[in-house]
């Protein structure tokens, strides 16, 4: 018995430029917000720019995009809908926002089979919004996904540190690049910083928390406007350069 | 139509497993695909017979349908996929990414949404008849 779809997964990504996993040991960091804010900077840009939620028990993106009633097309694949400039996959066009719990065989199956069948076509980036830990998601990105490279968010909590620290080490044992770390809702003093650069991990910049994002969820212009999204903006040298 | 994507990865693969094991000739490819993807059975054909390769000029496909089969993991029930049961939306749902079923199925007997799919997800290759390069 033989899975034929792993043999397909590299000429589905073969015109994708770079591939940006945003991630981080701890939920609730702002992963998909700094995901899907990148991926539309990028967009904005010009760059073609691709999204997967790969949350897929809890995704978020959708709503962050404010997307409305759409569909992948079918022809040979899928080929993903354009959202406000971006090519955007997530499980909501299949699960309708009804709560999907996976284990982590289902989790592994339905990336397979989204990566096997999902035309990207040609693309700058790829941003992959992951759920948070190095659970099974991280695992089969590696595993599956040709270079991705690590974008980790953090916070200024010890918490988190505590998590990305066990994240760093795992991508650095298997050699998977690191792109570098922001540190997300940033308020007055921290010396998080200095515990990166202790890791000898590239420290990509600070974005102060901004009450406003949360009040712009959906609207894409106006969380464009937003201190996050300039902040963001600072970030895309290290991904463009 | 998705069945195309997947038949290029049943192709791809039948290729890489051939050169693997060295066969020379492919007689016969046995592909199953699980009820509940629900995949058209004449475009997943059609679409294995557009793409096949000179290497495999004289094989035949024989494609099976498998039942799927559910077991909960709380109760230990054993079910069948409930195809029946369900809108054309959730079947269409399921065809694209069997994993939703997790949304839109429960065990019947304890109401559990967390079950295996023990049988008959997707499309898999039973097995490849040919003759070796040394037979």
């Amino acid at each position: 018995m033989v899975d034929p779809r792993i043999s397909v997964i590299d000429d589905r990504v073969r015109k994708v430029g770079r591939i940006i996993a945003v991630s981080s040991g701890k939920g609730g960091v702002g992963k998909s917000l700094l995901a899907s804010t990148l991926a539309l900077i990028l967009a904005g840009k010009g760059y073609s720019t691709g999204l997967f939620d790969l949350d897929f028990t809890s995704p978020s993106t959708h709503v962050i995009l404010g997307l409305k009633e759409t569909r992948p097309l079918e022809d040979r694949g899928i080929i993903p809908p354009v959202v406000h400039g971006l090519k955007y996959m997530t499980i909501i066009y299949y699960s309708g926002g009804r709560a999907t719990p996976l284990r982590g065989i289902d989790f592994s199956n339905a990336f397979i089979e989204l990566l096997s069948v999902t035309d990207w076509g040609e693309l700058d980036f790829l941003i992959l919004d992951m759920p948070p830990g190095i659970g099974d998601a991280t695992l089969d990105v590696i595993r599956l996904m040709r270079k991705p490279g690590f974008l980790i968010v953090t916070t200024p909590s010890p918490l988190a540190f505590e998590t990305v620290k066990k994240l760093i080490g795992m991508l650095r044992e298997l050699d998977i690049p690191i792109v570098g770390v922001v540190e997300n809702m940033k308020t007055g003093f921290s010396n998080i910083q200095q515990e990166y650069r202790k890791l000898n991990v590239k420290f990509l910049g600070e974005i102060p928390y901004d009450p406003a994002v949360e009040e712009n969820l959906g609207n894409v212009d106006r969380l464009l406007k937003t201190v996050f999204a300039k902040e963001a903006e600072k970030l895309l040298e290290h991904l463009t350069g | 139509m998705h069945e195309w994507a997947l038949a290029e990865s049943v192709i791809k693969t039948v290729l890489r497993i051939v050169d693997e094991k060295g066969i020379r000739k492919v007689t016969e490819i046995k592909i199953k695909i699980g009820e509940m993807q629900q995949l058209e059975y004449e475009v997943f054909r059609e679409a294995l017979v557009q793409l096949k390769p000179v290497e495999l000029k004289d094989a035949e496909f024989i494609i099976e349908v498998a039942e799927t089969e559910f077991k909960c993991r709380t109760c230990g029930l054993k079910w069948l996929f409930p195809k029946k049961e369900l809108g054309e939306d959730v079947l269409e749902a399921i065809h694209f990414l069997p994993e939703v079923s997790h949304a839109y199925l429960k065990c019947p007997r304890c109401g559990s949404p967390d079950f295996e799919i023990t049988g008959g997800r997707g499309v898999w290759i039973e097995s490849i008849s040919g003759v070796e390069k040394n037979g």
